[in-house]
């Protein structure tokens, strides 16, 4: 963590329990970017190359903002950067920008757009209803999470949305019940109607409402988020099969129409170094044994690397 | 001394590298080399410069070795070389400098590579740089791609006084250099960063985390940042994958994704975070030296290793020495083979490969001949992690966003052969991003055939 590198912290918040927000500078970043896109940080030399989308940004002052859960080994590292401190590398914009942006004005002034955020997926949806704003198009917001304390930047999406409604699963917050159950009430109670749903989540989540987007014909955009490594197209691990076709999300996306994303495949790949990972932590931690005898995972169901 | 053969030079034993990423060839010591180089016979019209495709002064730098000025023999390499210890230890000689060599009429070519590694090692080893360039002009070229052909351009460039900014993707420079090829060919701190370094001391300024087209595109250089020519070296990355049932299984990886987290991530040196899954059993499909690479990187991880490959063993693209290394480090060649499908487990993982063999037909475009399946031939190679190594097109993400830039149907740049000027004035390109994945020696010619052409437009534009 030493000040030497380029990519400097200029501000930290913690959102929630395992959720920060950075501001990094990083100038010819954000003098491009746009909302819907994202970044590679690389904490230090030795660092996995993470992807965390662009949350917001401010071109004057070339900073670009993050907000990332602190998941994994990875996550829980950059946890620990305070301000001032500085990241190696910081590479991006990267993907192509929010499809709503390039729609014809006039064709988006028409629509009906209901944005559902799920965790950190806030973060995402974010800078789309900031621009929608901006650009004078109203949209609904639904924030979902598993339990209030775990809502992030709702007073910023509430500024930016027309109407923001919030569901938990445990009700300790807004609506009783998941975005879909959110969803549902608003199409079914509440006399809503919608052309456009950006559902933007974990990818179950993002399944489940393109199951009933689907069932509603509500067109659907989702944004995925796969494990990357180079994210300019040229290694692959991002691949995803959208309707008969392959299609790398970090230069063909990272959104795609929901409604022909294989979630399924998606979702097997992306427990792919799940056990990989845990072992490597095992493998640090005790210094060349690599497996734990209290592992319940056994040398066939995890391939490592030995 | 038998002058028919060449000087042997020494390797790290099969059986101990199968265990490391260290260097497999450890190269010529002095008096190895001078012994070597005493083979030369000089020739007047040497043949084997004509095999160089940036036709270095082979003779005259043999001629130094032999007589023991091996700086002497750095600087003369230096002329037409940015990276000799790169392209020492991994052109294709065999096809190129050596296989027009006179000494190989009779017996064995001169071992011009393994000479030119050594004088470059031992310049390095000694602190020995190549010669800063004269006054500076001024002007700016923006280089994008730090790859062998980028850096070329570059360098070239600035020995001839132009301020340069490469401007590179990754977090580290060197293109192919450290994503794509292994440390045990190619080793990165004490080789490759060394040349890059030496082009860096020749006041090139190297900007790394800037993805051309999406950080900042090619028309904004030059409009916005002052640039007046720009170089285009950005490759031929984008890795691709055959279409059969069961390659997005878990288990299934390009070539390029298994050997980047490998070589740039160093998945393999426990202090570095980044994982990498090695599996048992292990089928990589292709020839070439993508594949080489992919499967001895595999052993290394300690996995069981095919190479399954639709030609026969004389098609193989692969570099011969690649080829005799793999299998002296026990890869299994199953030539003649086809995979149909990519067999998965209930859990998303692969749990074997289905193959077909195949027989050969009529030579095609290519001259080789067509491998067609054999009926009935079918079987199962049983692998748990299947590497598409079946090459590499170029990324369309600068041609997207560059107004004017025409590429062909290949997605290749096209340029004017002799400038290598693109459709779009004062834009440049070479290497693997006009020619498709080619070699490290022919991206480097292009690039300095480009640095040629840039100087020649920036001198006639004032
Ligand atoms: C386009 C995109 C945008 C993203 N935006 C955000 C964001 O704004 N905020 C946020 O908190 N997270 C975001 N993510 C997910 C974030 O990159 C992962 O949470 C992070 O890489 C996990 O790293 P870890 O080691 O802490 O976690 P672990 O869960 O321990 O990861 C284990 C391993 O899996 C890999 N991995 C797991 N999930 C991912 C993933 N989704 N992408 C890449 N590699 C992964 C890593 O290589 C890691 O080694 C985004 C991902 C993508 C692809
Ligand atoms: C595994 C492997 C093994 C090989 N082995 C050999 C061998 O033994 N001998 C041999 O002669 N050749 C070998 N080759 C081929 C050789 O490496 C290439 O032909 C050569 O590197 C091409 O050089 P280049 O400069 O054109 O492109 P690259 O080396 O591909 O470099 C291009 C650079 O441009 C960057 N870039 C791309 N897009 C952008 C952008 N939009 N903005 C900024 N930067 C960008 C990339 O990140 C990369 O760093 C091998 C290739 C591979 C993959
Ligand atoms: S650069 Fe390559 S082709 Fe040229 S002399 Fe050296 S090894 Fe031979
Ligand atoms: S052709 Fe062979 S013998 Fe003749 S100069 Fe070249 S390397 Fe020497
Ligand atoms: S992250 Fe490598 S191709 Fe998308």
């Amino acid at each position: 963590m030493q000040g030497t590198y380029s990519y400097t912290i200029k501000k930290k918040v913690q959102l929630s329990d395992a959720i920060y927000l950075m501001d990094i500078e990083a100038p010819r970043v954000a003098k491009n970017c746009y909302p819907g896109q994202f970044v590679i940080v690389k904490m230090d030399e030795k660092g996995e190359r993470i992807p965390l989308t662009i949350c917001d940004y401010d071109r004057d002052a070339g900073t670009v903002t993050i907000v990332f859960q602190a998941v994994g080994s990875s996550t829980r590292l950059m946890a620990q950067y305070e301000e001032g401190e500085a990241f190696r590398d910081f590479m991006g914009p990267l993907g192509h920008r929010s499809e709503l942006i390039d729609m014809p004005r006039e064709e988006l002034l028409q629509k009906k757009i209901l944005f559902v955020a799920g965790g950190v997926g806030a973060a995402t949806v974010y800078p789309q209803v900031k621009w929608m704003k901006e650009n004078g198009v109203k949209v609904d917001c639904i924030i979902g999470a598993r339990s209030k304390n775990l809502i992030i930047l709702e007073d910023e999406i509430r500024k930016y949305a027309a109407n923001l409604y919030i569901a938990t699963d445990d009700g300790s917050y807004g609506l009783k019940g998941n975005v879909n159950d959110c969803i549902k009430d608003l199409i079914n109670n509440k006399g809503k109607h919608y052309d456009i749903v950006v559902a933007i989540g974990p990818m179950i989540m993002m399944k489940f409402v393109c199951i009933l987007t689907k069932e509603l014909g509500i067109k659907t955009i989702v944004s995925m988020n796969p494990v990357m490594v180079d994210g300019t197209g040229m290694c692959g691990a991002c691949r995803l099969t959208v309707g008969n076709e392959i299609k790398f999300a970090c230069v063909d996306g990272p959104e795609f129409d929901g409604h022909l994303v294989n979630f399924d495949e998606a979702i097997k790949r992306s427990t792919m170094y799940k056990s990989e990972e845990g072992r490597m932590q095992l493998r640090k931690k005790e210094g060349g044994s690599h497996h734990h005898p209290e592992c319940e995972i056994h040398e066939d169901d995890c391939k490592v690397n030995s | 001394m038998d002058v028919l053969k060449r000087i042997p030079v020494r390797e790290q034993d099969p059986s101990e590298r199968i265990k490391n990423f260290d260097e497999v060839c450890y190269g010529y010591n002095l008096e190895e080399a001078k012994l070597e180089a005493s083979r030369c016979i000089n020739c007047k019209n040497a043949r084997c410069i004509e095999g160089c495709p940036v036709s270095i002064d082979i003779p005259a730098f043999i001629k130094e070795v032999k007589e023991g000025n091996i700086e002497e023999a750095f600087q003369i390499i230096s002329k037409y070389s940015a990276l000799p210890a790169v392209c020492g230890r991994v052109c294709p000689q065999e096809t190129q400098c050596e296989q027009r060599c006179i000494r190989g009429i009779k017996g064995d070519p001169v071992s011009i590579g393994k000479l030119e590694r050594f004088v470059a090692d031992w310049a390095r080893e000694h602190g020995i740089k190549p010669e800063p360039p004269k006054e500076k002009n001024g002007r700016k070229v923006a280089v994008i791609g730090a790859g062998p052909a980028g850096l070329t351009c570059a360098g070239d460039l600035a020995r001839m006084g132009y301020d340069v900014t490469i401007f590179e993707a990754l977090h580290e420079p060197g293109g192919v250099l450290v994503y794509g090829i292994p440390e045990f060919r190619l080793p990165k701190d004490t080789v490759v960063k060394k040349e890059i370094e030496n082009v860096i001391s020749l006041g090139v300024k190297i900007e790394t985390n800037v993805v051309i087209g999406k950080s900042v595109t090619i028309d904004e250089l030059i409009e916005e940042e002052g640039f007046e020519a720009v170089f285009i070296g950005s490759g031929a990355g984008l890795p691709k994958f055959m279409g059969i049932p069961g390659e997005n299984a878990n288990g299934v990886f390009s070539a390029n994704e298994y050997l980047t987290r490998n070589n740039l991530m160093k998945a393999f040196d426990e202090n570095y975070d980044t994982p990498i899954i090695t599996g048992k059993s292990v089928a990589v499909v292709g020839g070439g030296n993508v594949a080489m690479d992919a499967a001895r990187t595999a052993v290394r991880l300690g996995a069981q290793v095919y190479i399954v490959y639709r030609r026969g063993e004389q098609e193989l693209p692969a570099r011969v020495e690649e080829v005799h290394h793999a299998k002296e480090e026990g890869i299994i060649f199953k030539f003649l083979t086809n995979p149909t499908e990519i067999l998965v487990d209930d859990n998303g993982w692969v749990k074997g490969m289905r193959c077909i063999e195949m027989e050969l037909g009529e030579p095609d475009e290519s001259g080789r001949r067509r491998p067609k399946e054999k009926p009935g031939s079918e079987f199962i190679l049983d692998v748990d992690t299947v590497i598409m190594a079946l090459g590499t097109s170029p990324n369309p993400l600068i041609a997207s966003t560059t107004k004017g830039l025409e590429i062909n149907r290949h997605r290749c740049i096209i340029v004017d052969e002799e400038s290598m000027m693109t459709s779009k004035e004062g834009i440049f390109a070479g290497g693997d991003a006009v020619t498709g994945a080619a070699t490290v020696i022919l991206a480097m010619g292009a690039g300095k055939a480009a640095a040629a052409g840039i100087d020649k437009y920036l001198k006639s534009k004032r």
